[in-house]
């Protein structure tokens, strides 16, 4: 089973990042871009196969390292290797 | 006093912090490497700065769960003084030993300066030799000192007085334009609600010779000594 995990900033949060892609993309001469907020995102292959326990793993580490929940949300989802 | 410095993969300020405590404290520090799990009786602890595991996934994250951290979770816990500086603040924040987070810079620019920090609080142990309200020159260099905590965070903390150090500017006034990196409220550090664990951006022990450009951040470290060995 893998989970595709996306951890990405609070609302709220300053994105220096995203602000400083945002301006690049203007830079390139992209037009309509509204704003940019830049994320992670983490393929984990586990070795469960059972979806309420590979859940319950996932949830702990996100939790407990992929995200740091004060500035960050984090949202996965399992499929089938 | 007995001090304790944690090494992880990519600190680099070690020697630096041991040769600051050698010079105030005259005993030795004792480096201990993060793969350990126990740290030998210290009467203080320090992660010093640098860039632990390359500042992977977040900075400070990946020490914050090594096999040393847990020791030095449960010793800060027990009492014992714990020191951050810079990355070691980072680590202090992703270890959930001081709340909020060190975000990138909102320059995007690394930092490499002198900088003016205002002692918003002097009772706490690594403060009693300065006067609240002073003005300390010390010196940054980092890529992710951008405090942030949530709105009830920060309220809490100042109205506990664990806003230990603010950027200023020469005259003492926290403005936007002293803030070094965007740090909400110019935080530059904070302490626990004992004032006994310490997390700050700026580097004391790169002020504690008049050859480095300021000798600041010397009555830090004396602060320590004094209130630990007398």
């Amino acid at each position: 089973m893998k989970a595709r995990i996306r951890v990405t900033l609070k609302n709220g949060v300053l994105d220096p990042q995203g602000k400083a892609i945002e301006n690049a993309l203007g830079g390139l001469g992209i037009p309509g871009v509204a704003e940019v907020r830049q994320g992670k995102y983490f393929e984990v292959d586990l070795k469960e196969t059972d979806e309420a326990k590979a859940k319950a793993t996932v949830e702990k580490m996100c939790k407990d390292l992929l995200a740091n929940t004060v500035i960050e949300n984090y949202a996965f989802e399992l499929v089938k290797a | 006093m007995k001090a304790s410095i944690i090494v992880f993969p990519g600190t680099n300020r070690e020697h630096d912090m041991a040769d600051c405590l050698l010079a105030v404290s005259g005993k030795p520090a004792r480096l201990v490497w993060h793969a350990e799990t126990e740290i030998p009786q210290s009467d203080l602890i320090v992660l010093p700065g640098g860039f632990s595991y390359g500042d992977y996934l977040r900075t400070g994250a990946m020490a914050a769960h090594s096999p040393i951290m847990r020791d030095v979770i449960k010793k800060a816990h027990a009492g014992v003084p714990v020191l951050g500086v810079c990355n070691g603040f980072q680590i202090l924040c992703e270890s959930g030993l001081l709340p909020g987070v060190l975000q990138r810079n909102a320059s995007l620019k690394f930092i490499c300066k002198d900088v003016w920090l205002k002692v918003e609080n002097a009772s706490t142990l690594f403060t009693s030799k300065y006067q609240k309200g002073e003005l300390a020159r010390m010196i940054c260099a980092h890529g992710d000192g951008n405090y942030f905590a949530d709105n009830t965070t920060l309220d809490q903390l100042e109205h506990d007085g664990r806003v230990v150090f603010r950027y200023a500017d020469a005259q003492g006034r926290v403005t936007a334009e002293a803030n070094a990196n965007g740090a909400q409220r110019n935080i530059a550090g904070i302490c626990d609600p004992k004032g006994r664990i310490l997390g700050m951006m700026p580097h004391p022990e790169n002020a504690v010779e008049a050859a480095l450009g300021s000798t600041d951040g010397r009555r830090l470290f004396e602060s320590v000594v004094e209130a630990l060995v007398g």
